[in-house]
């Protein structure tokens, strides 16, 4: 038991490590800038004294490890210095979108890893029939269309006839069953792009177990083909499935930028699009921190559980 | 009732593209060679409609000044006008022609997509064999550095980057292409490292062979195989990539006809219950399903599985 423990411990450091260089690269990327930040804000035609006063401002004039060293310590204490654009402190702006881009997120989450779990199994069971042959290919289609064609198309079948919202209006006052109702065609439209991908894991995960010889010994004991995959098949698959389940909320969180635009939810992602086209550094090193640590996380917990679920994958290599 | 219909006529433009597969199959194995020919027959009606579908594209994106009824940024009537002749798909925002957008949309939209998995394939593919072929600090170096690249979300790192550089068609490009180098490092190297522990190219290194010929002649040939089933499966990536930038005003930049941007600014439309924005995004759709469903048939006959 000892060893898994130092295992996690291992990941969590290695996490940390990672989540290090990451904010480093997000933080280092402005210097990648020609010139300068003031002088990239301010264009060509500034004087050299609002230049260097506008430095002065920002904190340029100070060494680039102190620089990062006081943004790193106040991205810890939510504290992202303020926003170019408008001047706001960045923690103002992020602080309800935060939330309800994670409600969207979990949303989505809870719809598709149940329903991409059930019908991998139902696939895996009934493999290479009709049934198996027509969820396939529209799992196929489904993962090639974009997220805006798909949020479309359902916007064009289910707003157009006044169901649902095709504008999600979300304030602090909305109450639970309120935001479930707004938000559903978000939530649909991400669910639909990533079940695919997770149902089509799960079943090739399943399919995969089903040839070796235990699960043959099942069968000639004259067990049930459901009770087999369910009892027998699933729970040596649960390494795989966990990790591309994980894989997929990883998604979701870059899914949510483009749906987030197209139903105009007040989330990170919209936040994070506005900024990009104003140019607005601080804003958009914020917000890609915040996706990134959430991939990161999401991809160590995969990691993790699916360990936990089968101890044999302590001594990969 | 409306449903039933709407059903109905799901299920008859399915069957009409797997009749447009054999079709194409049909004529495919009678004009080319032999050996090609030989290939072709044992297509699935999926792969065979896709290449169909590619075909199309190709033609169209190389034809484009010849197919459109007007110029590419011609202002040719007025704004958001029905789908009557001349303009057989209505006009757009500013009242350019849809229908010469969406024709030019295939030449700008495929060739930028086409151009930057190229360029990643290229960085990627070539780092990838150099890595495990050289192996040691160059391929810690490069793997870790990858590693790095990778765990930012590709979406949110070009995001991040296209901040930093302006948005302009080169750095779209150059952006993109390095992010999804990363991903072709990964294959090219786990590829290459399988074949680099081999007997044959083992022998290949005693008999004196230099690097550039060991990667060209020993270990790129069989590589092949899954590099270029990849490149379908990259180019879908890329595509898609590209669009959503170009959906969010990021990408490639009006009044440079695209379906990403297409769509963006026709958007208003499809709250009045008009579908004409849908079609440039239904066109980056099915070129991408086409895709897929080629690359599915050649990743199968590239492992010659017989589930």
């Amino acid at each position: 038991m000892s060893e898994i423990w130092s295992m996690v411990a291992r990941r969590l450091a290695l996490g940390l490590v990672t989540l290090f260089v990451i904010s480093v690269l997000i933080f280092s990327a402005t210097e990648l800038l020609p010139g300068d930040m003031a002088q990239a804000i301010l264009g060509q035609s500034a004087t050299p004294e609002t230049v260097a006063a506008f430095r002065r401002e920002l904190g340029l004039d100070l060494p680039a490890h102190t620089r990062y060293l006081n943004w790193l310590a106040g991205a810890l204490q939510g504290d992202f210095g303020t926003s170019l654009a408008n001047k706001r402190p960045i923690s103002d702006l992020i602080g309800m979108r935060l939330g309800n881009t994670l409600f969207l997120a979990l949303y989505a989450a809870a719809i598709a890893v149940p329903l991409s779990l059930a019908l991998g199994v139902l696939v895996a069971l009934f493999r290479n029939s009709v049934f198996d042959r027509t969820v396939n290919a529209i799992a196929l289609t489904s993962i090639s269309f974009p997220e805006f064609f798909v949020a479309y198309i359902l916007i064009v079948y289910l707003a157009q006839t006044g169901l649902f919202p095709s504008m999600t209006r979300i304030s602090a006052d909305t109450s639970f069953g309120e935001m479930l109702y707004r938000a559903f065609l978000p939530a649909l439209t991400l669910t639909l792009v990533v079940t695919a991908h997770m149902m089509r894991m799960t079943r090739a995960a399943i399919i995969n177990l089903l040839a070796s010889p235990y699960i043959e010994m099942a069968r000639l004991k004259g067990m049930k083909p459901m009770r087999i995959i369910l009892h027998h098949a699933l729970p040596n698959a649960l390494a795989p499935i966990i990790n591309v389940v994980a894989l997929n909320l990883a998604y979701l969180i870059t899914g949510v930028v483009v749906v987030e635009v197209v139903f105009v939810y007040p989330g990170l992602g919209q936040l994070m699009v506005d900024s990009v086209a104003k140019r607005d550094f601080p804003v958009v090193q914020a917000v890609a921190l915040i996706f990134a640590a959430a991939y990161v996380l999401l991809n160590l917990l995969a990691d993790v559980l699916s360990t936990l679920s089968n101890p044999r994958l302590i001594h990969r290599r | 009732m409306d449903t039933i219909l709407q059903l109905l006529g799901f299920v008859l433009v399915i069957f009409a593209a797997l009749a447009l597969g054999w079709l194409f199959r049909w004529v495919a194995t009678r004009v080319t060679p032999h050996e090609t020919a030989k290939a072709l027959r044992t297509a699935p009606l999926t792969a065979s409609f896709g290449m169909l579908v590619i075909l199309i594209y190709v033609v169209v994106a190389l034809l484009a000044p010849l197919v459109a009824p007007f110029g590419e940024r011609e202002v040719v009537g007025g704004e958001f006008l029905p789908w009557e002749a001349p303009y057989y798909l209505g006009t757009d925002s500013l009242g350019r022609d849809m229908l010469t957008r969406l024709v030019y949309g295939a030449r700008n939209t495929v060739g930028i997509a086409f151009v930057t998995t190229a360029l990643a394939f290229l960085l990627g593919s070539i780092l990838g064999l150099l890595a495990a072929t050289v192996g040691g600090w160059p391929d810690q170096g490069l793997s870790r550095a990858v590693d790095v690249l990778m765990a930012i979300p590709a979406l949110i790192f070009s995001l991040l980057l296209l901040t930093i550089f302006g948005t302009s068609i080169v750095t779209l490009i150059l952006v993109i292409a390095v992010i999804d180098a990363t991903r072709v490092f990964r294959l090219a190297r786990s590829v290459a490292m399988n074949i680099v522990v081999m007997d044959y190219v083992e022998a290949a290194k005693l008999r004196g062979e230099g690097l550039l010929r060991l990667i060209v002649r020993e270990i790129l040939p069989n590589a092949a195989a899954p590099l270029v089933a990849e490149f379908g499966l990259r180019f879908c990536f890329v595509f898609l990539a590209i669009s959503a930038l170009s959906f969010l005003g990021l990408g490639i930049q009006p009044p440079t006809a695209d379906w990403g941007s297409m769509v963006r600014e026709n958007a208003t439309l499809i709250t009045f219950g008009d579908v004409t924005p849908l079609l440039p995004a239904g066109a980056i759709a099915l070129l991408t399903v086409a895709v897929n469903f080629v690359v599915d048939w050649m990743l199968h006959r590239a492992s010659g599985l017989k589930e």
